[in-house]
């Protein structure tokens, strides 16, 4: 089990800011592939990778990044902060 | 170092004369205030979302890479999130430095990070509608720079 957590616009096309998920997924990549799979709300969301980051337990990794041992994915787009 | 992530507005001369208080070793403090601009298409408010679990640590990733670069005696980083109003702060930079431009060169740096580093989304509430602020390509080309 994984939670995911999707933050701005992300959240929004998903409608809902968390769930957890039950999955066997390698890496992030494969998680998306898992996601998009599930409903068009999701593939919307996700259609391109490059307008979105991630975060691997809060830290900012690649949609390569294994996911053995994580506890928490975060997608969201590119931060605003400042 | 500090670093406060706050709904609440702070006080700018509060937190300044506060800051660094009572060192003789600092010889100059840098500060920056993030304003929340309407840039004429009648912006009522901002509504500023961040990430929670993972704000805090991160920009304190930052500020600690700030003070292995810089000979600082001292930053303070103060961001807010919720709804602002046109006008109100969003956020702050402090630095505090033996020379100027050690704290120029730190503030900088920290502006630069928290601008795309730092787990933060703007979204503009016009009387049209509202809309996500989109991050632009200076912002991640400005940290090539460091």
């Amino acid at each position: 089990m994984i939670d995911v957590v999707y933050f701005a616009w992300v959240r929004e096309r998903i409608g809902l800011p968390k769930e957890r998920i039950k999955t066997d997924a390698g890496t992030v990549a494969d998680l998306v592939d898992e996601l998009r799979n599930r409903e068009p709300r999701y593939a919307a969301a996700f259609a391109d990778l490059t307008a979105l980051r991630v975060a691997v337990d809060q830290e900012l990794t690649d949609f390569d990044a294994p996911l053995a041992g994580a506890r928490e994915v975060a997608f969201f787009p590119p931060m605003t902060g400042g | 170092m500090t670093v406060r992530v706050q709904e609440a507005p702070f006080d700018i001369g509060a937190e300044v004369a506060a800051f660094a208080r009572g060192r003789s070793d600092i010889g100059a403090i840098v500060t920056f205030t993030g304003i929340v601009r309407d840039v004429g298409d009648g912006l009522q408010h901002m509504l500023i979302e961040h990430y929670p679990a993972m704000t805090q640590p991160a920009i304190e990733k930052i500020e600690a890479e700030a003070a292995s670069r810089w000979s600082l005696g001292d930053s303070l980083i103060i961001h807010r999130f919720g709804p602002l109003t046109p006008g109100e702060q969003i956020m702050m930079v402090a630095t505090a430095a033996p020379h100027r431009a050690a704290a120029f060169q730190a503030a900088e740096f920290l502006m630069d990070y928290l601008k795309s580093r730092a787990p933060f989304w703007k979204k503009e509430v016009t009387g049209d509608g509202e809309a996500w602020v989109a991050a632009k390509p200076d912002d991640e080309d400005a940290l090539s720079r460091w």
